[in-house]
């Protein structure tokens, strides 16, 4: 028998004995069953509450956002995005930027008027080291928590996102998902059966509390974490 | 075998006078819990949410055969290879195997408790790799040759003083009190380490069967750049971090980030499904997960502890447990330490060795209630207890208990007793908390009841 036939048995053999249903102990106060049991969607009626209008789901997001310590900028046309992004290069004094291609990044790309590290296809690592910001689309972005959804086909990879010292995200306000239930069916839906080899929630900018529980933001990842969302 | 008792019992009583550990331990974990009661408080409804999350848990452990196979088949589908490792023996043997073949000079890792299970990083710098730990608090306490202090926070019991000196000596970085500053010189040490790393070792909070993907959770970024950057990648989890359905995942990430830290969400939490695909841009060429055993099984066949498989180590229960709190991690000197560890080590490394962690216990049930899984911690500790006093009885127990049947059942001969008692304990107090006392474990620390002179009976005789 292999490794694996000898831990399936293993298993088997130990499930003929059956265990009962959990938490039939105290638990401790508070203690109730469930209403329902767990199926699809169902961890929504759980969660935190998240409204059902756009203007509160953008609100919550925002209010999330800043709790997170991440930068988060309503705009209203690609003039002001333009802008924005060209202040953030003059004040932070980028020299060079990593991206991929998008019909959102292309023109910032063309904005920034900088030398870019593209992330299309294989790239020298070395180079995107050097670079002060990593510019990405998204899949989603996810209210209830002021999560990005990013996989490696949305946003130009696993390391563009995470390597250099300031991530700036590009999204559009459609992509504003009500809360994590969303998000995971998302990725279902607009992947399944093909799934990116990776996909990542990524809420605020690299953070430790690692030395006497006190918060550092960029640890490893970025330090700065900006969402522009058209 | 005693001197894991001795051990136990010397360090823990070493450790709750030390006044420095005591001020460290209960400032960060009392940050800790008004971060956690705010982030509970956020949920619609907590207690519905463990319910679930626990039934879930309970649903993938009784599948636990058909989920592993659908989850192996669909990552190997898209190009990764699965191990199966019965022993500790044989995932080192694997993963030694797989650094050797891809010729690696140093590896990069990501935080791993089942790594530390298996003790890979020895295995690996014997056989004459460089292993870095990328972790913050990994990192420090690699670099003190120290095991870590707690399953989330593994260097909570440092201050950044000592941090700071030990980046000092070992680092060459000049001396300073700000953990920013302490943060960024690491960051600075180990970001060549990721570029140039040809293997990256990490571990998985959740395996999801239904999409063959594994799920980290990390705030710092480290599991992402060591998942990234080197050309091979090897993902080393327990059998039981299995949940049937990607969007499990929903529930079980924000309790695992509220009960494990107190944070709504932890920074970063990422699903790898495989090595780089095709039209990817990066990641590694080759994806290998080692699916570990190591007495999981046995585990498994206890259906009256099974549920400490659930365990999404969160490390809540080691927060709340007052005795974790006085006693501090290393004490336990097991890779799992706190009441989970207390519940799970007699099964991993054997009962009568480990028999006495669940005696040291108040048995106050804080960490059953904390559980975000619903895990019935402290009365696990109690058949802990039972099943090693029925393998291995106490003989002086037993004896004591006899005799006290004895005495019990025969009035005549307890009223003889009791006059003894009242007799004998003015000579008591010439021994008292002396080696020659009897009841020496008890009274070194605490004092018997004194027998009254006129007991209750003769009282009511008595009585006017
Ligand atoms: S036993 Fe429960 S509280 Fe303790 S670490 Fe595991 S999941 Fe968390």
């Amino acid at each position: 028998m292999n490794e694996r036939e000898a831990i399936l048995a293993r298993i088997r053999e130990a499930l003929t004995l059956t265990a009962g249903k959990p938490g039939a102990h105290g638990g401790g106060p508070g203690h109730h069953e469930p209403a329902v049991s767990p199926g699809p969607g169902s961890a929504r009626q759980w969660l935190p509450v998240v409204g059902d209008s756009f203007e509160e789901r953008i609100a919550l997001f925002r209010a999330n956002s800043a709790e997170l310590k991440t930068d988060f900028y309503l705009l209203n046309t690609r003039e002001e995005l333009a802008k924005l992004l060209v202040e953030l290069r003059d004040i932070e004094g980028w020299q060079r930027i990593g991206s991929h291609s998008g019909s959102l990044t292309q023109p910032a790309c063309e904005t920034l008027a900088l030398p870019v590290c593209r992330t299309d296809g294989s790239y020298d690592v070395h180079e995107l080291e050097k670079c002060d910001a990593g510019l990405t689309e998204c899949d989603a972005l996810i209210a209830q928590t002021g999560s990005v959804l990013v996989t490696s086909r949305s946003a130009g990879g696993r390391a563009l996102s995470v390597l250099p010292p300031h991530h700036v995200v590009l999204a559009r306000r459609e992509q504003l998902l009500p809360d994590l239930p969303a998000a995971f069916e998302l990725v279902k839906t607009k992947y399944s059966p093909n799934y990116p080899s990776f996909a990542s929630l990524i809420t605020g900018p690299s953070r430790t509390g690692d030395i006497e529980r006190i918060l550092v933001l960029g640890a490893h990842g970025p330090k700065k974490l900006t969402i522009l969302c058209l | 075998m005693k001197s894991f008792v001795r051990e136990f019992i010397t360090q823990s009583r070493h450790v709750t006078q030390e006044l420095r550990h005591r001020q460290l331990i209960q400032t960060a974990l009392g940050k800790y819990e008004v971060k956690r009661d705010e982030k509970k408080a956020a949920f619609q409804n907590w207690p519905a949410a463990r319910q679930a999350a626990a039934e879930t848990k309970w649903e993938a452990i009784n599948h636990l055969d058909q989920h592993l196979t659908d989850f192996a088949r669909r990552l190997e589908a898209r190009g990764t290879v699965v191990h199966w490792a019965s022993t500790a023996e044989t995932a080192r043997d694997i993963i030694l195997g797989i650094v050797r073949d891809s010729k690696a000079r140093s590896i990069i890792k990501s935080k791993a408790m089942t790594a530390e299970e298996i003790h890979l990083n020895d295995a690996l710098e014997h056989a004459g790799f460089e292993v870095v730990e990328s972790d913050l608090g990994e990192y420090i306490v690699q670099l003190r040759k120290e095991a870590p202090y707690h399953i989330v926070f593994p260097a909570m019991h440092l201050t950044r003083g000592e941090i700071s000196e030990l980046f000092a000596r070992e680092l060459g970085s000049a001396p300073t009190e700000s953990p920013e500053e302490l943060t960024m010189i690491a960051r600075r040490a180990l970001r060549q380490k990721y570029i140039t790393a040809d293997v990256g070792i990490t571990g998985a909070n959740f395996a999801i069967a239904e999409t063959g993907m594994i799920s980290i959770t990390e705030n710092e970024g480290n599991a992402r750049l060591t998942a990234a950057l080197p050309k091979v990648m090897i993902t080393l989890l327990g059998i039981e971090k299995i949940l049937p359905r990607l969007e499990d995942l929903a529930l079980f990430l924000p309790m695992l980030a509220t009960a494990g830290a107190g944070q709504a969400l932890t920074c970063y939490n990422s699903l790898y499904g495989g090595p780089r695909q095709p039209g990817e841009s990066d990641g590694p060429e080759q994806y290998h997960v080692v699916l570990l055993d190591n007495r999981r099984t046995q585990l498994l066949a206890d259906p009256e502890q099974r549920d400490a498989l659930h365990c999404i180590r969160c490390g809540a229960c080691l927060n709340v447990c007052p005795i974790y709190r006085n006693i501090g991690g290393h004490t336990y000197a097991t890779t799992y330490s706190g009441p989970i560890g207390s519940v799970i080590t007699p099964h991993l490394r054997g009962l009568q060795d480990w028999k006495h962690l669940s005696y040291a216990s108040s048995l106050c049930g804080a960490c059953t209630e904390t559980c975000p899984v619903k895990i019935d911690l402290h009365h696990h500790l109690l058949q802990n207890r039972r099943n090693s006093a029925r393998q291995k009885p106490s003989r002086t127990e037993k004896l004591t208990f006899k005799l006290a049947a004895v005495v019990m059942n025969r009035p005549r001969l307890y009223a003889i007793v009791k006059k003894m008692a009242r007799l004998f304990q003015p000579l008591h107090k010439l021994v008292k908390g002396s080696r020659l006392d009897p009841a020496y474990a008890w009274t070194q620390t605490r004092d018997l009841p004194t027998v009254p002179d006129q007991s209750f009976k003769d009282w009511w005789r008595t009585r006017a």
